[in-house]
């Protein structure tokens, strides 16, 4: 009831990197809706991200505040941000940039909510890195995975110069917190660093994995990624250009998505019963991020795929994964649906490197294919059996009936 | 001692509040708390050390380091107490005596005759049948039926049939401690064998006919092969240090046709410091993923455990694919040369990679051969420098083999963790004392239970589901990565941060494939049983109407539910930034949940196998919350147990 569906990007001339339709406090009119844009980074105004249905608190993403050094306001953008809070509700800003780096994004016009202004909110400042330092991070770890002439102490001291697993535990940390602030403190959340087209997205849609169990099924998590990766804005065509191998410094390329999918596998070890899908499914995921026969991931937004007209050029990968052949390979045989919220352990111990991707040619796999293949069969042996006492039960009951039937005409 | 206060090493803010007791063989410790009056047992011969640290204004900190890798942390209001409790504690740690130790007092109520049965579950002469010995080229040697060369043999070992009792006299006259070459390991199928001894007392020169003869003899027992590897398990540096003490290695050109080879282990002091610096990482409050790797690191553990692996990996794959022998040896061939015999056999034989044979193996190379089980693990109080933790290594080897190759093993890593939980406990006697010589004096037999024949009785909490003998990983010689893989070894959580229950996995898949394997069973039966009613319907159909066995309890479906849902539903502190939020809801099962971390399921079990420990155990307890009904619907208990979540399925 309090929110509504707005068109006002309908030919994305308020927002270009957002899609044709976002959902905004019903409170907030078209008008209202244009002058908050301008207040924001890229003109990304705040917008649902999801709504927590057990206690209606909701999650909001956007970019960072234009507040500049002289601490510019905007009474539209407070006035929508305060509206998404019911009365007497407070609500946290979860800013994905460590204190220092936002206070000097002021510098360039960027800045974050003064809490002033925004009197029910409270900031909080998490640490995620970005573009270049992720990618220099992938490309240390892959160097380092791919070197197997050195010694156990060498691997260790490269996997950890690397930084990728700090990156993990630090984007699953912040994820963890939103999640904890809307399940468990009651209150509702915005998330954004300094675009809102990359740790912000890492944020959101880990909270929700955590949170909703429908983003644990198939169809979940490829609306999930459809919706907080591909039409929020992540710009696929710029991070995901050249991967590890490239000698060319790209200056927009970075590995977020690859760091969600990884943060996603680490949830999915920690409850390995609780996904719809296998390992399988993210590799296939981060693979066509990088390179694909499909449309599904070209372009930066929504914009660009739809003047390049991708939806009638090509194939989309969901609809071929979606195909009842395909899907078996991406089906997690344990599956069991799990309602709950699941909180992640984010300690270093509890974190593994995703041998998966980053061991993938260099680790022998045939023994962990052959206990993946046990594991199939097992199960599947189990459910042949309840169907055939099932089927046997029936036809006992039928006989008995019958039997009975004859007994007293 | 009354209102003394458990911390919890995740989270600062949540502490238990109880009443601490000590008894002659545990330290308990129980929760004030209303209804469940959880309790805490650690047995007197688990704790480590003891460590008072500055009193504070709260009270007097006591912390107690378990060698399973427990760490309590107490707060004791009084001082004196505290002081009191230390003093006892470390003497109650510490016992003087064999007969103070738990294993002497510990009852599982079986009668005489079980107990025997239970030490019968091992029979190492069977073993020994079993390898295909004695045959044409091996056989039973009685020199040392008293203990009369070496003290710290079995009675019974198997030496090549061309060695004269000459020839082992002579030989162990010129080994450190007199432990001569004998057999551990024959393969049947290429003659070709695992021998261990003690590093030879050769000196800068020094030789001995006898000994390069039963070299000989060793390679003659393998007739296919023109040579034997003698593998000296030690780094060169320290083998060539020993030759100034009249010890050392053998001279390839005072022996035969034997390929000598360096692999560097390092000794027990570098293995107790190393371990030492692993566990202050895993103790370490809140570390950031650097500190963690790095520590971990600087430990140097993970690459010791791989040297032992690729020491036993070198010996399988010169038996199995050279056909050629080994002689095995380190300083006095009782602890490196335990844990590289070990692992070979574990990579050649399948047989050890089942739980029956796993316990064999460790009878065998371990307690048969005199490993010190009570110098290493400290059972006794004594010197210090003794303690090491070898098996603990070999243990790990396992795991790590485990993780590799999940079909290979019969057993689970709860089975690795109990032995090395019990290995410590001395609540049963199979690791007690430093030699077969020591134990039968003692009349360890006669007085005290048999590990085995407890977690043999409890095997099905211990078998992995992924097992199954006609699998091709449970046939013939386990390969593992052989390329230096080192980012195939991992730190093992289960076992270092073992009681740290918020850092674990929270649903097991081996769990819930056990659940599925027994309801599997259970429908097999149910099939059977149907089948045979349809048949007995279908020839009575036509007249008589006898057929009115109601038998719906069939349904013993239960539904599968591997979530550890209290802990699930506990978030870790995330930020500290949440604590300074003045409106913070106190959440709700926050503090009911906390304590299960580091004491969940002790609530003191009727099993008294693992006095402090049930914990293990838990998973399985989750599995058999089955709805009678058989319903299709979601695990019950979820909504039960947190109301939070009941609300979100309506909603």
């Amino acid at each position: 009831d309090e929110w509504r569906l707005s068109c006002i990007n309908r030919d994305f001339s308020v927002c270009h990197s957002y899609p044709p339709v976002v959902i905004v406090p019903k409170s907030v009119n078209d008008e209202e809706l244009r002058k908050v844009a301008l207040f924001r980074h890229g003109n990304r105004f705040p917008v649902l991200s999801y709504y927590h249905r057990k206690n209606g608190m909701i999650m909001m993403r956007s970019s960072q505040p234009l507040t500049g050094t002289n601490g510019r306001r905007c009474k539209e953008d407070e006035k929508l941000i305060n509206a998404t809070l019911r009365p007497g509700k407070r609500g946290y800003i979860i800013d994905t940039r460590s204190l220092n780096v936002a206070q000097q994004a002021r510098a360039k016009g960027g800045g974050f909510e003064q809490e002033v202004h925004y009197p029910q909110w409270r900031r909080i400042h998490k640490g995620i890195e970005r573009f270049n330092i992720l990618q220099e991070s992938l490309i240390k770890l892959v160097e380092a995975c791919n070197d197997q002439s050195h010694n156990m102490d060498r691997w260790l001291s490269k996997l950890e110069a690397s930084n990728w697993l700090t990156h993990v535990k630090e984007i699953l940390t912040t994820a963890c917190l939103a999640a904890q602030c809307i399940d468990r403190e009651g209150a509702s959340v915005l998330v954004h660093g300094t675009e809102g087209t990359d740790s912000t997205l890492q944020v959101t849609s880990l909270a929700q994995i955590i949170l909703d169990p429908r983003c644990r099924t198939i169809r979940g998590f490829e609306s999930l990624v459809v919706r907080e990766w591909l039409q929020a804005g992540h710009p696929f065509q710029q991070r995901c250009a050249q991967s590890a191998y490239s000698n060319s410094k790209q200056k927009w390329e970075a590995p977020v998505f690859l760091l969600f999918l990884d943060c996603v596998w680490q949830i999915l070890r920690q409850f390995p019963c609780s996904f719809e899908f296998n390992e399988n499914f993210l590799i296939l995921l981060f693979e066509h991020a990088y390179a694909s026969q499909f449309g599904t991931f070209l372009g930066n937004n929504e914009n660009e795929r739809a003047k390049l007209k991708l939806p009638q050029k090509t194939m989309s990968l969901w609809s071929w994964v979606n195909g009842t052949e395909e899907i078996n390979r991406f089906l997690n045989p344990i599956y069991e649906a799990n309602s709950l919220v699941i909180w992640p352990a984010v300690a270093p111990q509890s974190l593994q490197l995703w041998a998966g991707v980053f061991l993938r040619w260099n680790r022998p796999s045939k023994y962990l294919d052959e206990a993946q293949e046990e594991m199939v069969r097992i199960i599947n042996y189990n459910k042949e059996l309840q169907a055939k006492v099932k089927v046997l039960r029936r036809h006992l009951a039928e006989l008995e009936a019958g039997g009975r039937m004859q007994e007293n005409p | 001692v009354e209102n003394v206060r458990l911390l919890d090493r995740l989270s600062s803010r949540k502490a238990a509040l109880g009443t601490l007791y000590l008894t002659a063989t545990h330290v308990i410790f129980v929760e004030n708390g209303s209804e469940t009056r959880k309790e805490t047992w650690v047995l007197h011969s688990q704790i480590s050390s003891i460590e008072k640290q500055a009193t504070t204004a709260t009270g007097c900190p006591l912390l107690i380091r378990c060698k399973n890798f427990q760490v309590i942390q107490l707060i004791i209001p009084q001082e004196r107490d505290c002081h009191d409790i230390y003093i006892s504690l470390i003497r109650l740690a510490r016992p003087v005596k064999y007969e103070e130790l738990y294993c002497f007092s510990f009852n599982p109520k079986l009668d005489k005759e079980e107990r025997e049965q239970g030490w019968k579950l091992v029979n190492l002469t069977e073993e020994y049948n079993r390898m295909g010995v004695p045959n044409n080229y091996w056989q039973i040697c009685d020199v040392n039926r008293d203990y009369g060369v070496c003290d710290s043999y079995p009675t019974e070992v198997y030496v090549p049939k061309s060695a004269t009792a000459h020839i082992i006299v002579g030989s162990s006259k010129f080994r450190s401690r007199r432990r001569f070459p004998a057999l551990s390991y024959y393969c049947k199928d290429n003659n070709a064998s695992i021998c261990r001894s003690s590093q030879p007392l050769s000196g800068f020169s020094a030789r001995c006919l006898e000994d390069e003869q039963m070299l000989q003899a060793i390679r003659k027992a393998n007739p296919g092969s023109d040579f034997i590897y003698v593998v000296d398990t030690r780094p060169k540096l320290n083998a060539m240090a020993n030759r100034a003490a009249g010890k050392g290695y053998e001279n390839e050109d005072n022996y035969s046709n034997i390929k000598f080879q360096f692999i560097g282990i390092e000794n027990i002091h570098v293995m107790r410091n190393s371990l030492q610096k692993m566990l202050e990482v895993c103790e370490l409050k809140s570390p950031s993923m650097s500190d963690f790797l790095w520590g971990l690191e600087n430990s140097g553990w993970l690459k010791h455990i791989k040297a032992i692996m690729d020491a036993g990996i070198f010996i399988a794959k010169a038996v199995a694919e050279e056909g050629v022998s080994v002689l095995v040896h380190c300083s006095d061939g009782w602890d490196r040369t335990a844990q590289v015999c070990s692992v070979a056999s574990l990579l050649l034989d399948p047989y050890y990679r089942t739980m029956k044979g796993f316990m064999v193996l460790i009878e065998k190379d371990w307690v048969s051969f005199g490993h010190k089980f009570n110098h290493r693990y400290g059972n006794l109080d004594g010197d210090p420098k003794e303690i090491s933790p070898v098996i603990d290594q070999f243990i790990e080897c396992v795991w790590q083999l485990m993780e590799q190759s999940p079909c290979a093993f019969e057993f689970n890593e709860r089975f690795l963790i109990h032995i090395q939980h019990h290995i410590y406990s001395c609540q049963f006697g199979n690791f007690l004392c430093n030699s077969q010589k020591e134990r039968r004096e003692l009349k360890i037999q006669e007085r005290t239970y048999s590990l085995w024949a407890q977690l043999w009785k409890n095997r099905a909490d211990y078998l992995n589901p992924l097992y199954r003998s006609d699998h091709s990983q449970t046939q013939g010689t386990l390969y593992p990565q052989i390329a230096p893989c080192n980012f195939l070894y991992k730190f093992w959580s289960g076992m270092y941060n073992r009681f740290e229950k918020g850092l674990h996995p929270r649903q097991s898949v081996t769990d819930y494939l056990m659940a599925v394997k027994e309801e599997t069973q259970q429908l097999e039966e149910e099939l059977e049983v149907l089948g045979e009613r349809l048949a007995n319907l279908q020839k009575s159909q036509s007249g008589d109407n006898k057929v009115k066995s109601k038998q719906q309890d069939q349904s013993k479906h239960f539904r599968l539910s591997t979530s550890n849902n209290s802990l699930a539903n506990t978030p870790q502190d995330y930020s500290n930034d949440l604590k300074s939020f003045p409106s913070r809801s106190p959440s709700q099962g926050d503090e009911e949940d906390s304590a299960l971390i580091l004491t969940q399921d002790n609530l003191k079990s009727s099993d008294p196998d693992l006095s402090a420990n049930s914990d293990q155990e838990s998973g399985v307890e989750d599995l058999s919350c089955r709805s009678p009904s058989g319903g299709g619907c979601l695990p019950s208990e979820d909504s039960g147990k947190d109301s939070d979540e009941a609300v979100f399925l309506a909603g």
